[in-house]
């Protein structure tokens, strides 16, 4: 069994483009008697970019680092690049770029210094491989004499993307890369990892953040250490067979209270200015709710069913 | 090999960019060398005596002359109550009580024999130890002439007596302060070294760049060299500048080689840092490192002998400083400075100091996980 396994998991290059660049099979991680991972399996095609999405503790910091061979899982197996995250560490570490959730650079080097330390620890120059970072590091490099510790934080994660990216990794592996960045500087990096992707690097990132899941090729919903579903995301929005309503009105606190008090409602949250309610009766009509309301004395009601869109879909399965 | 460099760079730049680091490296040696070494004398001085003399004849005033002639004693009070004396001596205004009674001469001249009464504060024993000695020694002067005088030989033919011409060697000053500046080094050393080190690699884990470093190939023991060697290099020249300090305020002599002494000292530096980079390993925060290195440092330094001979310890004491790397290096420090003790004089401690390095050094790349 062992054998076969290897033979399967030993090819480093894929010249067909469907060998599988990230393979996990029933993960368990156990911290004494918590577990932090439950019996995960998915895996990430060569080229993809894939989003683990989940809220704070879902265990996604937690599979990150048993893919990047920083922990050991409890139980199952994981591959990446067909190599074995137990045995195998070793070659994975020259393979992959890992960007940690907290900025992990040396706060007391220059941008310059931290960008060599790092591509001279994996044997190679920042000449070698500019071109990969070129697009990244030409934001940062009029600063390149800077202390890495008095960057701003949009800079502060170009930086680590581009030491994450120096060795020219085949596999990138980003932790919640988005988090704590404001949404001008998350736009631009998600083009830059659409820009990574076209280069033909795989890319698995997690966010806590749903409305980031569309940007992705494939995503992952994780809650509690287990993932709820796997598919790409109009798919996904595709299976949800729920009726959905929006509604607004002047006074938005008292609506969502009065929409949640109401008997035939089943969820209602705030999605930007409107609120998004599901029914315990799918086929109840947009009429009902605003007649409801109306009865409550809002004004200026708005009452329609809308289609809907990924985080619905996330926002149901995590209540479920 | 060429990892290792480009860590050592790394460090290095690290190093002389901390702004706590320097004042550190220059500060503390000056600070050791100019305050400690004069501060840890055994050396007695100006001991203050209360002087009760209840017989005030010229027998009790020629004793009371011999002490105050003594650079020892300094006789700050006197009186005729024992009471007063006692209480001097309770508000340690003094150190030590004389009490001479009345008919002291009387009792002397028809009895051949007389008390007096001391009474020494032994709150520290050391101390009082030496306080009777020194009493005792001018005592004794005392007595030797005033049988001579008594029993009408002349002064300079005084009663036949065995005459001893001490000689020591290696300190023949017997200067504290000689014997005092090695072993201060030997711990200056050991305090650079070992909490900057272990200090250091904690750092990377609290500031959470460890985990950078360990998804890249670097491996363990080129990790640890790399948190070793720029230590090492730090604590020399911090030996280097004590000893200079040493020489030039108060004339340390260093009949030893010097080449031989660092040498030693390196070896010394591996193990010792070894240590703190083993309890740093297994640490997560620097208050960590800093507390169970301090609890070490103590023991080691205490066992040493820096302050007390090692041959006065029990001799289970004596086997279990086998294990304590100061001890070694101090003894190494004191031979190689005072005496000039060559490699072949220090073979057991180049042994035995080679063995610690290895072990300690072992340990903390063992401990250390990339992987956890």
């Amino acid at each position: 069994m062992k054998t076969t396994n290897k033979q399967e998991h030993s090819v480093t290059s894929y010249p067909d483009g469907k060998q599988e660049a990230i393979t996990v099979q029933h993960v368990t991680k156990r911290y004494n008697d918590v577990l932090a991972i439950t019996d995960v399996s998915f895996s990430v095609g060569k080229g993809e970019l894939f989003g683990l999405i989940g809220p704070d503790g879902a265990g996604k910091t937690t599979l990150m680092r048993i893919l990047m061979t920083l922990l050991l899982p409890t139980e199952g197996e994981a591959y990446l690049a067909g190599l074995d995250v137990r045995k195998e560490y070793k070659k994975i570490r020259h393979l992959v770029g890992y960007m940690p959730g907290r900025f992990s650079l040396y706060q007391d080097l220059s941008v310059e210094e931290n960008l060599e330390f790092f591509a001279t620890v994996f044997g190679t120059t920042i000449q070698e491989n500019y071109d990969l970072i070129r697009d990244i590091y030409v934001q940062i490099e009029p600063f390149k004499k800077r202390l890495a510790g008095k960057l701003s934080g949009g800079m502060k994660q170009k930086l680590a993307l581009s030491c994450a990216l120096i060795h020219k990794p085949e596999i990138l592996v980003l932790d919640e890369p988005t988090t704590g960045v404001d949404a001008v500087s998350r736009k631009e990096f998600w083009d830059m990892l659409k820009r990574l992707q076209k280069q033909g690097i795989t890319i698995l990132v997690s966010t806590p953040y749903m409305d980031e899941a569309g940007l992705c090729d494939r995503v992952a919903l994780m809650q509690k250490g287990q993932i709820m579903t796997i598919d790409t995301p109009p798919r996904i929005v595709e299976n949800y067979q729920r009726n959905l309503l929006a509604a607004r009105s002047t006074d938005m606190h008292r609506l969502i209270n009065d929409i949640r008090n109401w008997d035939k409602t089943d969820t209602a949250y705030a999605f930007g200015q409107f609120v998004h309610v599901t029914t315990s009766d799918d086929n109840l009509e947009a009429v009902e709710l605003e007649r409801y309301l109306l009865s409550q004395n809002h004004t200026q009601l708005q009452v329609f069913e809308i289609s809907p869109g990924i985080e619905d879909v996330f926002m149901d399965l995590m209540t479920s | 090999m060429r990892t290792i460099l480009y860590i050592l760079q790394k460090e290095f730049i690290q190093v002389f960019r901390n702004r706590t680091m320097l004042p550190m490296i220059f500060f503390i040696p000056i600070l050791q060398m100019l305050i400690l070494v004069f501060a840890a004398t055994n050396d007695l001085k100006n001991v203050n005596i209360y002087i009760v003399d209840n017989d005030l004849s010229s027998a009790s005033r020629k004793l009371t002359d011999k002490f105050q002639a003594s650079p020892f004693f300094r006789i700050t009070q006197t009186g005729f109550s024992p009471d007063d004396a006692e209480d001097a001596l309770k508000r340690e205004k003094v150190d030590m009580v004389i009490s001479i009674p009345e008919k002291f001469e009387a009792d002397l001249r028809r009895d051949d024999e007389a008390q007096i009464q001391l009474i020494i504060n032994a709150i520290n024993q050391s101390k009082a130890e030496l306080i009777y000695n020194y009493a005792n020694n001018i005592l004794q002067g005392y007595n030797k002439n005033l049988i001579a005088e008594w029993k009408g030989l002349p002064e300079f033919n005084p009663p036949k007596q065995i005459k001893v011409q001490p000689s020591f060697w290696f300190n023949s000053e017997l200067d504290y302060k000689w014997y005092m500046a090695p072993g201060i080094l030997a711990i200056l050393v050991t305090i650079i070294g070992m909490f900057l080190s272990g200090m250091n690699l904690v750092r990377e884990k609290e500031l959470g760049t460890i985990e950078q470093l360990n998804v890249t190939p670097i491996k363990k023991y080129q990790f640890i060299v790399g948190k070793l060697i720029p230590f090492v290099f730090i604590a020399l020249f911090d030996l280097a500048f004590g000893l200079t300090i040493a020489r030039l305020a108060f004339d340390l002599p260093i009949v030893g080689s010097l080449p031989l002494l660092f040498g030693f000292a390196t070896l010394y530096l591996v193990g010792a840092l070894g240590l703190g980079l083993f309890i740093s390993t297994l640490a997560d925060t620097q208050q960590q490192v800093m507390f169970v290195s301090f609890f070490f440092m103590m023991v080691f330094i205490l066992m040493g002998g820096i302050f007390t001979p090692v041959e006065n310890m029990p001799t289970w004491a004596q086997y279990l400083d086998r294990l304590n790397p100061i001890y070694y290096f101090m003894r190494i420090m004191r031979n190689v400075v005072l005496k000039g003790s060559g490699f072949t004089d220090l073979t057991t401690e180049f042994a035995s100091l080679i063995v610690i390095g290895i072990t300690f050094l072992s340990l903390a790349i063992w401990r250390y996980r990339k992987t956890t």
